[in-house]
């Protein structure tokens, strides 16, 4: 993988910052960068393609359809998923976790029913069904994590002889940068009869994901966390479930017929696709997808494993550094950490004017930091486009973080 | 550069004034900043003229909630509650002297809207100093 010729696909890497410095970029689990080709692909399509879809019946409308279902049918191919009406366009992951839990929740569970989450959820993971869970009067039992930051399987089998009705997890963490073992928790899932939600936002950008071979019943994920633009994710579900389940928004495009009496619903994936979608983004999506293609997840997956062990070495020599979360090879390309007593507030800001872009705060996962007895974390991020000089950066950085507190 | 962090402001982050708390206060508030996990208490003693005799803060925060804080208490001990109620955003941004991006800006502001909820004795306070 030459790191070099990928750089030059992001122009914004070549941005300088704060009177010339380098943009060091590590905040790719909040959002990845986009290369150039597709913010081509977006702007191609509004100046040749333009039109709505599905509808009309003219050159353009026909040619927008068309990119927007080759788009889908691009996605279903990439995280290998067989037959792509399976794929619902929705905003982001946070809304395809939503609408499982105001469609299949409303109408499958009730009272008493138990949900299954886990200690390391971003809120997008939780708090739908907390929301479920009051209105239907559901439990939701959380499967704790074990002190090095991975999921307590022991925990989870025994909260199965609850009989849950739906197991949701994240299939990496957006913190700790865990990789849990999906196809395992999936398993003991189905053999209880729960059916699964898995929180993709991490995975699909990284690892190379096969939700077929998974057995995932539903599994969400984001376009711009992998190089795609923001406003367009994807909500897998398997068909027999998403047939039986009620629409989500009511609208153009997802009936086949209304009347003064009521109307019908259309067939998937359109049942659940109300309104005109974000078709530039679907487009830009497809072309994301390409992209990465083009370069190999194995690839990318390798060059981030070893960059993420480099970086927790290096870091480990920082006094005062303390890594949250399990050991480079359980993890995937994020560092959380914390600095003596500094608040990770300061650590970013100061980080910011050396020109190194990190997170700061509790990542959307506040459980969790309870959980760690921390306020908060500074977290840095990795993608194919970081390289080790990054870390070297992100190393100096600390080092004078420190020195202003000294 | 480090503008942000420049020395009067690690000082007060680092060795605080007026933190601490105080035997007896007349008046108290204490607020939180979940998104941060900053904490915030601020507990006046004022004399029959409702003027300020003593003052402190306690909580945890980042450098710059902190050395607010203890620049605003250092600012307000010996005037009027009155004067208090007529502080505005400004005043603490001239105590810091420092420019602040708007995420920022809420660490600079929590002891001020503290203290206000403190004088006005609010038992809730929103983000509208």
């Amino acid at each position: 993988m030459n790191i070099a010729k990928i750089k030059e696909d992001f122009l914004i890497l070549e941005r300088k910052i704060h009177n010339g410095k380098r943009l060091v970029y590590l905040d790719s689990a909040a959002t990845s960068q986009k290369p150039r080709s597709i913010v081509q692909a977006i702007d191609n399509y509004y100046n040749q393609n333009n039109a709505n879809v599905h509808r009309g019946i003219h050159i353009l409308a026909e040619e927008a359809t068309q990119m927007y279902e080759l788009a889908r049918k691009k996605i279903a191919g990439f995280v290998e998923v067989k037959d792509p009406s399976q794929l619902i366009f929705t905003r982001n992951t946070t809304e395809s976790i939503n609408l499982i839990a105001r469609t299949w929740g409303w109408k499958f569970l009730n009272e008493g029913d138990v949900i299954l989450t886990t200690e390391m959820e971003h809120h997008s993971n939780i708090v739908p069904w907390f929301s479920l869970a009051e209105q239907k009067k559901l439990s939701v039992k959380f499967i704790r994590i074990t002190n090095e930051g991975k999921l307590d399987l022991n925990h989870y089998q025994s909260l199965l002889k609850l009989n849950p009705k739906l197991v949701a997890f994240a299939h990496m963490s957006n913190v700790l940068g865990t990789i849990n073992p999906a196809k395992e928790i999936i398993e003991l899932a189905h053999k209880t009869g729960a059916i699964t939600v898995i929180d993709g936002a991490q995975s699909v950008p990284h690892l190379s994901v096969s939700i077929d071979d998974l057995d995932a019943d539903f599994y969400a994920f984001s376009a711009h966390k992998m190089c795609g633009p923001t406003g367009i994710g994807i909500l897998f579900g398997k068909k027999d479930l998403l047939e039986k389940m009620p629409p989500f928004l009511g609208g153009g495009d997802m009936i086949k017929k209304v009347t003064f009496n009521g109307f019908t619903t259309n067939s998937i994936p359109y049942k659940f696709e109300a309104g005109t979608p974000a078709i530039a983004q679907a487009i830009g999506f497809g072309a994301a997808v390409d992209y990465l293609s083009s370069i190999g997840m194995e690839k990318i997956f390798a060059h981030e494993k070893a960059l993420v062990s480099y970086a927790m070495e290096l870091l480990s020599d920082i006094p005062g550094l303390k890594i949250i979360g399990p050991s480079a090879k359980d993890r995937g390309g994020v560092i959380s950490f914390v600095l003596d007593q500094i608040h990770p507030h300061d650590i970013a800001q100061i980080l910011d004017e050396s020109g190194i872009a990190v997170r700061a705060g509790h990542h959307c996962a506040m459980p969790l930091h309870e959980k760690l007895h921390l306020a908060a974390s500074t977290r840095a991020s990795l993608y194919l486009y970081n390289t080790k000089d990054d870390i070297d950066e992100l190393k100096k950085g600390l080092l004078h973080v420190r020195k202003v507190f000294e | 550069m480090d503008d942000l962090y420049r020395e009067i402001i690690i000082d007060h982050y680092k060795n605080p004034h007026h933190k601490g708390r105080l035997d007896i206060s007349d008046l108290s508030f204490e607020d939180e900043n979940p998104l941060c996990g900053d904490h915030l208490q601020i507990e006046l003693r004022v004399d029959e003229n409702q003027n300020v005799m003593d003052a402190k803060f306690d909580g945890h925060g980042c450098a710059i909630s902190i050395s607010a804080a203890d620049l605003l208490i250092d600012s307000i001990i010996g005037k009027s509650v009155e004067d208090i109620k007529k502080l505005e955003k400004q005043d603490v941004l001239d105590l810091l002297g420092i420019k602040l991006s708007p995420v920022r800006l809420k660490c600079a502001l929590l002891s001020l809207k503290v203290l206000k909820a403190a004088v006005y004795e609010l038992q809730e306070v929103n983000d509208d100093i």
